[in-house]
């Protein structure tokens, strides 16, 4: 076990794909009990972060542990810690959402399903579309079903790819206190990303900003905002974004 | 280690998925039906003309035809189970998930095994109310000789679910051509001796070949021939082999030039 409260240390990873760089040496470390927000313009490289996390893209070089295990050679262990949502993965259509989180639970064992299963739709404001085939339900019911999904286990770390995507302000909210709830009381770890920067802001309490592959500056939403002198990460993220590169050059020097 | 729960999970859940498809159940049963119609007129023909007048080329016809059914469901069954993850975007749940490969596998086998169990059934039960097909006509020797076109098929299955890790979608056309790739080639409704002699190496490689040789000696000669029982099993152990590794390959492929996350959405 590592003798820090790190949950996630990544050092120097880098992905390379034939002619493009997805990550360029770039390091993290996400402390247990905290929402770690990774920030970025397009392409930057944050969906291919979590990836490598997850042990299902292998780096091209760097070193990743997850709770002191690497994602690619302990899944067994991990595998039952760890979940993930993303806005763009999705279910089997024409099973009901019921139906489809319960042969999830099964697969990880769950030994009081329909209790879990409930509590999590009631969550979500999903029981009364439980019944509903998964492929009938709208956008944000969907992104909600997979959030379902992601708790089931009740994880230790979570990945959450654009979680909020579709979602409409309101329901937005609930599952912002409903994943702030789940860090309170179960000590839950999530790395997140988002392209929304008030929520970042409400949400995380800490962020590392990411462009091209390189981790450009990290701190509370605060600290970060300040390091800049602006007054959101809103106007912090478009000016990295527009002088991204000038950075790059600055710290590769 | 591996959980014999987690697999039944992947059997409910495909079980789960089929049947609550008309389209899926129309290509669990139309097909093989179809097919079965033509070939019992076929053989009614034969018979009516004097061309078949002991019935044993009925008898052969059917069983072949069953016995391909076979092989050709059981190859569809895992690369039928994988197309399904990548159609409805899961693969990356499933592949952060406990489930273990080698437990999807089996339990994709083991879903085949039951698919193809259905239509078994409902054929011969057809022919025998259609045909008058006598379904005792290779009695017990029915089950080794389909076992080792089961394991033919799935050894042929990896094959294509290793194609559709590499080329994703462009590759789906695939899952249906592979057997008939081979059907021309394996002995099914004729006998090894039509073959050309430089074409026979090839056609002695394939375990189907030796099964449906089998099922013809049986037909004849009521006889097990257990030597050709080995070699079928021997090639199927070969294949098989093969084909893991193959398919393995792959996916370790796919974790790293990024395809297997892109194809889960
Ligand atoms: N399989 C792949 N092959 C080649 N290039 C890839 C592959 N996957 C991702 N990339 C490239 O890697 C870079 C990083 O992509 P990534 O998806 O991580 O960005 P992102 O930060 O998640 O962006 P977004 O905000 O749009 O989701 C992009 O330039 C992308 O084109
Ligand atoms: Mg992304």
């Amino acid at each position: 076990m590592p003798l820090t409260d790190d949950v996630i240390v990544v050092e120097g990873l880098t992905k390379r794909y034939k002619t493009v760089t997805a990550l360029d040496g770039f390091s993290m470390r996400v402390r247990k009990g905290e929402i770690y927000g990774l920030l970025g313009p397009n392409g930057a490289g944050k969906t291919t972060a979590l990836h490598v996390l997850m042990g299902v893209l292998t780096p091209t070089a760097g070193r990743v542990t997850v709770f002191g295990h690497s994602p690619f050679d302990d899944r067994e262990t991990l595998a039952p810690r760890v979940n993930f949502s993303s806005a763009y993965v999705q279910m089997p259509f024409n099973l009901s959402a019921r139906q489809n989180l319960d042969i999830f639970a099964r697969l990880y064992g769950l030994p009081d399903r329909t209790n879990k299963i409930e509590s999590l739709l009631a969550a979500f404001k999903l029981t009364a579309m439980a019944k509903s085939k998964t492929g009938s339900l709208s956008s944000g019911e969907q992104t909600r079903l997979n959030l379902c999904k992601a708790l089931l286990n009740d994880p230790d770390l979570l990945f959450l790819d654009e979680p909020t995507a579709s979602l409409d302000p309101d329901i937005a909210d609930l599952v912002r206190r409903t994943l702030h709830d789940f860090q309170k009381r179960k000590g839950l770890t999530i790395v997140y990303t988002s392209h929304n920067m008030a929520e970042v802001e409400t949400l995380c309490d800490r962020v590392l900003f990411l462009h091209r592959g390189k981790a450009i500056t990290e701190g509370t939403p605060k600290e970060v905002a300040d390091r800049f002198k602006k007054d959101s990460l809103e106007k912090v993220f478009i000016h990295l974004a527009r002088t991204g590169d000038v950075m790059d050059a600055e710290t590769s020097r | 280690m591996i959980s014999f729960n987690r697999i039944l999970t992947i059997v409910r859940r495909y079980i789960l998925i089929h049947f609550k498809s008309p389209a899926r159940l129309l290509d669990l049963f139309f097909w093989p039906v179809m097919e079965l119609f033509v070939w019992g007129f076929f053989t009614v023909y034969l018979k009516n003309s004097n061309l078949d007048s002991t019935g044993r080329l009925v008898v052969t016809l059917i069983n072949a035809l069953v016995f391909w059914d076979i092989l050709y469901r059981s190859q569809q069954a895992l690369s039928l189970a994988f197309m399904e993850e990548l159609w409805t975007r899961n693969v990356l749940n499933l592949l952060i998930s406990p489930l273990r490969t080698r437990e999807w596998v089996l339990g994709a086998y083991l879903y085949g095994m039951i698919k193809t169990g259905i239509i078994v059934l409902i054929l011969l039960v057809l022919a025998s109310v259609l045909y008058a097909f006598h379904i005792s006509s290779l009695g017990f020797s029915f089950i080794p000789l389909a076992f080792n076109l089961l394991l033919f098929g799935y050894a042929m299955g990896l094959f294509t679910t290793g194609l559709l890790l590499r080329w994703g979608h462009a590759a789906e056309a695939l899952i249906w051509g592979v057997p008939f790739l081979i059907q021309p080639f394996s002995a099914i409704f004729y006998p090894v001796s039509v073959y050309p002699a430089w074409l026979k190496p090839i056609v002695l490689a394939l375990p189907s070949t030796h099964v449906m040789e089998a099922m013809r000696h049986v037909i004849d000669t009521g006889q097990f021939p257990w030597p050709s029982f080995w070699i079928a099993l021997g090639l199927n152990v070969l294949f098989t082999l093969f084909f893991s590794w193959f398919c393995l390959r792959m996916l370790e492929r796919g974790r790293s030039n990024g395809q297997l996350v892109r194809m889960s959405g």
